[in-house]
């Protein structure tokens, strides 16, 4: 089949690979019929996360029909036939941090733990397609793709939506809620998202749902921006605007209640000398993450506040504001999403037209042009807000 | 624990099948019978006289070398080739002062058994200083929590059977007998190891203890205990290895095996057994698809799917 294979930082590639098959007994194979590309792969793609190997296939954003499924599998939970969206954390419904909806922390689906281990100090799930830290599972941007424990990680799509409705409960659409979900908004609040990519994008939706009275968007590239205007969220453009001070005219002096980070790892700096600091370290290996967002983040927050980070983060950072932190009562959140604690209260929102992801697509391309897809996502060219790939 | 009886020499299967500690015993075997029997005689054919005090010494020799016989062919150990060399040494004195204090009557004899004796104490003390092995301890510690009750777990960990589907370097394990099983691992330099182990303590929902019989290649002993996590949060479970790892190259290549930090093994294959008990089965990936090697195989199989030789590979 064909598959989008991780070369080398900077370089993916559209190739044959083996058909998948099946691992363990309750596997489920599914012949992927939408497929997305995540910020999150820019980090694979960009070589900030350790442990990818050349012809790793990417993707853990997928959806699709059910052709085969193992012996150990449920009859009642799946069938072959089945449509549906794979949650991209692989839970296993039985350890302890599972039964606590906890599943991007659960304790049994990661082959590699032990390395994982070594890295963060406990293990981590695995995730399709996010290198051998979190696994070594290939990952959906392929024709087929492998289901592990597929009667726990695969939300079944009983009605008639399409599959850009409901392909995004694979990933940014519980992680944005989870984004604002961890806020715990009250009436009133005023909720702050850096970021405005399809994960901020949804952050911003999700808070608006939990009832934020006014949320504000914080980003660099104009049309993402735009795109948030459209949904009448305030923006700030951090290249020309200080974004403390901004935040606090919007707010009365307080500064928002919550905050949100969205950007993560790779966060750029309107200030060119900061972002030189941090990328220096960077590329010294003396930070391996640049959290300009969770900075300014955690000093903008009002005291007392949330600031739920989504973001995703690999290693270490320098100059972590703990003063500001302690000092102000902030709480600090954060998680890879625990999608499967989601998807079926965010499905039935969608059903009720509260929620719309198709919103943030702006490309539909073939799964052969990936790299293409990868590139204007990256380089924020053609108006690129989110790329859905069609095997 | 500590680990019930591991420390201290073990009869190696090595010395048992030894030809020179064989030979030895054989030969104490042959001193000291007849010194029993016919002391009267055997001082004769030393040369000193029919003395009771002579004829005492001989006696108790004699006793000392079917002692170091019987240990020697039945248990051997190496405290036994040096029990040999002290006797000797004992000997050498009594030889020694029987020329002193001569009277001239058979001295040719008495110098030649002094000669004799000098030669089987050197014969003795080679043997010594090359059978002993100076072993190594190595205690490794582990523990997980799993979802299940105490007695949950203790079942599932006493189908001995099953712990090669989660222990990365078991091979097989087989029930032989009530409380004795008989172990297979495979070693990484080219030989497997095995050894029958008998279970020293089993306490239902509680602990299970076991160790390895005599002339295991790598004496060793363990022990599990099964402890309810508070507030029902399941059942931690605690593991304790214990190995005498031996001088020598299966030493050597044992310990390099295990590695700079040897407990890593033991908590993968702890997790491993938490998989197994929660979900049924050690998860595979295409990275991973051993499942059971997944730590030694860095880097890995890429994350794309096996082909079938790839497959055919990893299921041998
Ligand atoms: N927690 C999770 O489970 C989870 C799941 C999916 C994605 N993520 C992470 O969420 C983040 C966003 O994902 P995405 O798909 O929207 O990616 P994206 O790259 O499209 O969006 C990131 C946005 O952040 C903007 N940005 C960069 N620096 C900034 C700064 N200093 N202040 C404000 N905005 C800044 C960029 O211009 C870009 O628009 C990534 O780190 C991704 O890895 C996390
Ligand atoms: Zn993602
Ligand atoms: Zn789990």
């Amino acid at each position: 089949m064909k598959a989008n294979c991780w070369i080398s930082p900077n370089k993916v590639d559209v190739t044959d690979v083996p058909d998948p098959t099946i691992l363990n007994s309750r596997d489920a194979i599914v012949k992927v019929t939408s497929t997305a590309i995540c910020g999150s792969d820019l980090h694979l793609l960009d070589g900030y996360v350790p442990t990818m190997q050349k012809g790793d296939v990417m993707g853990h954003e997928s959806m699709g029909e059910v052709v085969e499924v193992g012996s150990g599998v449920d009859g009642d939970k799946l069938r072959v036939g089945d449509r549906v969206v794979v949650p991209f954390p692989i839970g296993c419904g039985a350890c302890s941090a599972c039964r606590n909806g906890l599943w991007s922390c659960c304790e049994n689906t990661n082959p590699n733990a032990g390395v994982a281990e070594k890295m963060f100090g406990h293990p981590v799930a695995g995730i399709y397609g996010y290198s051998h830290l979190t696994g070594g599972f290939a990952g959906g941007q392929a024709e087929y793709a492998r289901v592990v424990l597929a009667d726990v990680n695969a939300l079944k799509i009983e009605s008639d939506l399409t599959d850009e409705q409901v392909l995004f409960l694979s990933d940014i659409l519980p992680t944005g809620y989870m984004g604002a979900d961890m806020c715990n908004i009250t009436d009133g609040d005023v909720v702050a998202v850096w970021g405005a990519g399809p994960v901020g994008q949804f952050a911003m939706d999700s808070a608006r749902v939990l009832g934020a009275a006014k949320v504000i968007a914080i980003d660099d590239i104009a049309y993402r921006l735009e795109m948030a205007a459209g949904q009448s969220y305030e923006t700030i453009n951090y290249s020309d605007t200080d974004v403390r001070s901004t935040l606090l005219e919007l707010t009365g002096g307080r500064g928002p209640d919550k905050c949100i980070d969205a950007v993560g790892l790779e966060a750029t700096h309107g200030a060119a000398h900061v972002q030189l600091y941090d990328r220096a370290k960077q590329a010294i290996r003396a930070e391996t993450d640049r959290p300009h967002a969770l900075r300014q983040a955690i000093m903008s927050c009002r005291s007392g506040g949330i600031v739920s980070v989504i973001g995703v983060y690999g290693g270490f950072i320098d100059k972590f504001p703990a003063g500001s932190w302690m000092n102000r009562s902030l709480t600090l959140k954060t998680g890879q999403c625990h999608v499967q604690r989601y998807m079926r209260p965010l499905l039935e929102r969608i059903e009720q037209g509260e929620l719309d992801p198709t919103r943030v697509i702006t490309h539909r391309l073939p799964l052969a042009q990936a790299p293409h897809g990868y590139d204007i996502f990256k380089h924020k060219q053609d108006h690129c807000e989110k790329v859905v790939l069609k095997p | 624990m500590t680990t019930d009886g591991l420390h201290g020499e073990r009869p190696t299967a090595s010395l048992r099948h030894d030809p020179l500690t064989r030979g030895l015993g054989w030969a104490s075997a042959a001193l000291g019978a007849p010194q029993i029997i016919r002391p009267g005689a055997v001082a004769r054919v030393l040369g000193v006289d029919d003395a009771p005090r002579h004829r005492l010494a001989s006696a108790v020799v004699g006793a000392r070398e079917m002692v170091a016989a019987a240990g020697l062919l039945g248990r051997p150990r190496p405290v036994w080739l040096w029990a040999r060399v002290g006797g000797d040494a004992m000997d050498l004195t009594l030889l020694g002062r029987a020329l002193k204090h001569h009277d001239g009557r058979g001295q040719r004899r008495t110098e030649f058994a002094t000669v004799a004796t000098a030669l089987i104490t050197l014969t003795d003390l080679y043997a010594a200083l090359t059978r002993t092995r100076r072993s190594t301890p190595m205690e490794l510690t582990s523990t997980t929590t799993v979802s299940g009750s105490p007695n949950e777990v203790y079942e599932f960990w006493s189908r001995l059977e099953q712990l090669p589907t989660f222990m990365a370097h078991l091979e097989e394990v087989r029930v032989t007998g009530a409380g004795r099983s008989h172990w297979r691992a495979a070693a990484p330099f080219g030989r497997d190891v095995e050894w029958d182990a008998e279970t020293i303590q089993d306490i239902p929902g509680q602990r299970l203890a076991w160790r390895s019989a005599d002339g295991a290649d790598i004496p060793n002993a363990g022990e599990v205990r099964f402890v309810p996590a508070p507030g029902g949060r399941g059942t931690e479970v605690h593991v304790r290895l214990a190995y005498d790892l031996p001088g020598g190259a299966l030493g050597k290549a044992v310990a390099k095996y295990f590695g700079e930090e040897p407990t890593q093994q033991l908590d993968d294959d702890l997790r491993r057994f938490k998989q197994v008990f929660e979900v049924g089965e050690v998860i595979r990936s295409d990275g991973a698809p051993k499942g059971k090697q997944a730590r030694e195989e860095f880097p890995q199989h890429p994350a794309r799917p096996l082909s079938a030789d790839e497959r055919k590979e990893a299921a041998a």
